[in-house]
């Protein structure tokens, strides 16, 4: 069905601040700037064809996996795999470890709030080769404690997957605790952990982290969507997830999404250029918006831990009496863009099971707002949403039908 | 963040949602019914003003209070439009598919927004009749829209009752 009347009737608010960098977002025109020779004036050719414009394709390819290296340490060129997602590089990881063990009945460790690219290939893995899937708890504020990982361990677990900053609730887990007890436990198992909302927020270096696969996406630091990048430790084995003709990598076949790959390239160096300043100052924003939630409107929960442990860019307001996919559509008409962890925008009208697993009600998870910060959001965008928020809560506050005026339903 | 789905909704679904029609509490009601509930993310509050015209049992006013998505504030506010001045007879016959039809064709996953509405709404003329005589019209059986508000109402109760965690 066209939407094309929906968006007539929503009409062009005077100010808009995009807010929903979890799901996607807008590219910087740097970024757009360097892919648009890769279309039609270089490089448009085949990374692995000998010649001219494939050479081209080749070294572009090849530089920004060279750029990778330096920021992850992650030992040469040939330890990086591109994709075209996050998803995807996770169900590498995931899938590709899993049946490359060789193992029937073993077991894939999970934290119970693993991005779903993690969770579902899990599952799927068990499905496929009879393994156990565990989805480890965490605590209420997401994390998951060495102790409780450690007690799942043994002799069969083929992987261990934790992320490295958790996607709804900015929860930034201790991988390298975590890292150390598996391997303690059993240093066959191998370690992933899905780094898509910690690249360009939090440090990461593999060697220190000690991970056996790490997973990155282009369009969680403002690159383009189409990129995704799996880290996999020389000597870990993988099997091939996807079947077809091979291109410069053996673990990801067909043609590499050459501009996107040179857009992620800029993207990264624009994150990563005066790092600790830049994360300082949407740090900043972020508490600027969280307490000015928090402070503003009654009746609120933060999902999620506060401080240093949560990620710089992460606000996640249970906003409690109203339902967020109205709050999300309310929002929008004042050009405010957010998303929301409630059961009414997900196929299986199911609440986010990040949320739930944090000990969240039904109720607490429908009203959630997550609002994702970057160093392009001014005070003024964060004032703007300080002043609209509140209103917006307040309208449909005044619809609901559950209220505390209400005490019995 | 969970599997997700579009929502084509219709031009109508935002214009009702900007600005409601027949919204809030009602002071002394005829008669008020609730269905769906804080943990489904979808409840509808009705109340109802009925008065006798002429020997007929006319709605004369309606209102609504609706925690839940867009859909669901849009349903409920169309519900009311449809009702008010209807005898309570006529007002039996409306279908969710009606409430859908006259919101543009809600998205299929929205379909449950208008049911909610109508159970609402057969619950109110249901405990309307509470303890007098049942007219003629009035099944004694649950219609289908009545059932099915039932059955989400009771699903989300199993879930509750499964998980401790979240009592």
């Amino acid at each position: 069905m066209s939407v094309e009347g929906l968006l007539r009737e929503h009409g062009q608010p005077e100010r808009e601040v995009y807010f929903d960098h979890e799901n996607s977002g807008w590219v910087p025109p740097e970024v757009v700037e360097a892919m648009l020779p890769y279309f039609n004036r270089k490089g448009f050719g085949h990374p692995s064809i000998t010649n001219k414009p494939g050479w081209e394709a080749y070294e572009a390819v090849w530089r920004v996996k060279e750029h990778l290296v330096k920021e992850l340490n992650a030992g040469g060129p040939q330890n990086l795999v591109f994709t075209h997602s996050g998803t995807e590089a996770n169900n590498l990881a995931v899938l590709g470890s899993a049946i490359a063990s060789g193992r029937k009945g073993g077991k894939v460790i999970v934290s119970s709030v693993e991005h779903l690219s993690v969770i579902f290939p899990a599952e799927f893995a068990a499905k496929l080769l009879g393994m156990k899937v565990i989805k480890v708890p965490v605590d209420e504020e997401g994390f998951v404690d060495p102790e409780v990982l450690s007690a799942y361990m043994d002799k069969d677990t083929v992987l261990v997957s934790v992320q490295a900053v958790n996607h709804e609730i900015g929860t930034i887990q201790r991988v390298k605790e975590l890292v150390k007890v598996v391997k303690e436990n059993n240093p066959e198992a191998l370690f992933h952990t899905d780094a898509c909302d910690a690249f360009g927020r939090i440090k990461l270096d593999v060697k220190e982290l000690g991970v056996d696969l790490l997973t990155l996406s282009s369009h969680k630091i403002l690159g383009p969507k189409g990129v995704g990048v799996l880290y996999v430790k020389e000597g870990v084995k993988l099997e091939p997830v996807i079947r077809g003709q091979l291109s410069t990598q053996t673990l990801w076949p067909g043609v590499e999404n050459v501009p996107a790959i040179v857009g992620f390239g800029k993207a990264m160096e624009l994150a990563f250029k005066d790092f600790s300043n830049q994360v300082r100052r949407v740090k900043s924003l972020r508490d600027k918006l969280l307490n000015g939630l928090l402070n503003e409107v009654p009746e609120t929960l933060l999902n999620g831990p506060k401080g240093d442990l949560r990620a710089p860019d992460n606000v996640n307001i249970s906003f409690l009496y109203v339902e967020g996919e109205a709050v999300t559509v309310e929002l929008s008409l004042k050009g405010i863009y957010a998303s929301s962890g409630s059961a009414c925008t997900s196929r299986i009208l199911e609440p986010s099971h990040v949320l739930l697993a944090i000990g969240r009600k039904h109720e607490e998870a429908h009203g959630s707002i997550l609002f994702k910060i970057t160093r392009y959001h001014t005070d003024g965008d964060i004032d703007y949403a300080l002043q609209v928020v509140p209103e917006a809560i307040k309208r449909l506050r005044s619809i609901s039908s559950l209220k505390p005026s209400h005490p019995k339903q | 963040m969970s599997s997700r789905i579009p929502l084509p909704y219709s031009p109508k679904v935002l214009k009702y949602f900007k600005n409601p029609k027949n919204l809030g509490p009602m002071e002394n009601p005829t008669v008020e019914a609730m269905a769906g509930s804080p943990a489904c993310g979808d409840m509808i509050r009705l109340y109802l003003r009925i008065a006798d015209v002429g020997g007929e049992e006319v709605i004369k006013e309606a209102t609504f209070e609706s925690y839940g998505c867009a859909a669901n504030i849009a349903a409920a506010s169309v519900l009311t439009e449809l009702i008010k001045g209807k005898t309570i007879k006529e007002a039996w016959k409306i279908s969710w598919k009606e409430i859908s039809d006259e919101l543009g064709g809600l998205p299929p996953i929205k379909y449950h927004c208008s049911i909610l509405a109508v159970g609402a709404l057969k619950r109110a003329v249901r405990a309307y009749y509470g303890g007098k005589e049942l007219p003629p019209w009035l099944p004694k059986e649950l219609t289908a829209e009545e059932r099915q508000t039932m059955e989400e109402e009771e699903m989300i109760e199993r879930i509750y009752g499964r998980s401790p965690k979240m009592k």
